[in-house]
């Protein structure tokens, strides 16, 4: 994609400067940072930015449980081995529940892109299929809970190896997982928005009485994305480490 | 009525780059499962693994989150000050291994 034009005009037709020199100048400029970045948009980012350092902070953490532990850490190849047709296959639920949330990511992107278009139908299916593959991807770390609950996985011990394997676990997963569940949340209203027309009637919202727009629609995205964004770092480090 | 202005001109990219996007990151995912289905091991599995992760990541937040069409002031805001989290994993290694070491030292107990 070369987009890489010096300058870039605007609807008012001036130009702004793009690169170095144009970030230099949007952080030193009157009344706004984020040129053409909605205050909805930006603070999305500035909220999964915090995030960003809530998950950095679990999986710091759980670096550092890992690395002090005196008892060997459980292998998670092993215990996240489903049995299947009489032999066992290595974290084969764990891969199937990324490519069911990025899937999700992906149907989550074109929604986005069909409500620029202003394509109700297929802006509110394509959400739906969204919450769908995330309920269903909840769906699987209850089960992938249960198995391990059933295992004698607690936070405060397991039969494997190091305790602390439980409460990393639990924490992080759990975490992610009530993410996930948010967002399906989210989804579903902001979908029933979109299907009601909202952001093409003007309809104002119940809680700020602000009347919405698409952008929305892609405010939502981005929170999706991040928690598949997550779940990338998660599954590398806690599940193929 | 600004705002509409700047949406009517919002650039969107082809549905076709994010399902070649969508497909990229299914097969990056098949190649990390694969790393642990075939068993690598050692510094060879780590580099794969961050490897992979790291283009998934990047391809996440570029295309899907459309960092790659966002002007740098939001790009530096965002993507720079994760980036310290790797002092702070600096700061834990050695206090990881301090702590090992002195359990190590004092319940006598080798991992």
């Amino acid at each position: 994609m070369s987009r890489t034009a010096q300058t870039e005009s605007n609807e008012t037709g001036l130009t702004r400067a793009s690169g170095l020199g144009g970030f230099a100048a949007d952080w030193a400029s009157d009344q706004r940072a984020f040129k053409n970045v909605s205050w909805g948009k930006a603070m999305m980012w500035i909220f999964l930015l915090s995030d960003t350092f809530v998950f950095g902070c679990f999986l710091v953490a759980y670096m550092s449980a890992r690395m002090s532990t005196v008892e060997p850490w459980p292998n998670a190849s092993e215990v996240f081995a489903l049995h299947i047709g009489g032999e066992n296959v290595p974290l084969i639920l764990i891969a199937i529940m990324t490519f069911v949330l990025i899937s999700s990511s992906g149907t989550m992107a074109m929604a986005v892109n069909f409500g620029y278009r202003q394509d109700r139908r297929k802006t509110a299916a394509l959400m739906l299929l969204t919450a769908a593959l995330g309920a269903l991807f909840v769906g699987m770390q209850a089960f992938e809970w249960t198995k391990l609950i059933s295992e004698g996985v607690r936070p405060w011990g397991n039969p494997w190896g190091a305790a602390q394997f439980g409460s990393t676990f639990f924490m992080i997963t759990g975490f992610h997982g009530t993410h996930v569940t948010f967002g399906v949340i989210f989804l579903l209203i902001v979908a029933r928005k979109v299907m009601r027309g909202d952001f093409e009637s003007g309809r104002r919202g119940f809680f700020t009485s602000r009347k919405g727009n698409y952008e929305i629609v892609e405010i939502m995205g981005l929170y999706w994305h991040f928690v598949d964004l997550v779940w990338v770092f998660i599954f590398a480090f806690f599940y193929l480490w | 009525m600004a705002e509409a202005t700047a949406h009517a001109e919002h650039k969107q990219p082809a549905i076709k780059l994010y399902l070649f996007v969508w497909g990229l990151l299914f097969v990056l995912s098949a190649f990390s499962y694969m790393v642990d289905y075939v068993g690598v091991q050692g510094y060879p599995r780590w580099f794969l693994i961050i490897l992979f992760m790291l283009l998934k990541a990047g391809l996440i937040v570029a295309v899907f989150m459309h960092m790659a069409w966002e002007r740098l002031a939001l790009v530096y805001a965002i993507l720079l000050p994760p980036v310290m989290v790797l002092v702070f994993v600096a700061l834990m290694i050695p206090e990881s291994n301090y702590t090992l070491f002195t359990r190590m030292a004092f319940f006598g107990t080798a991992p």
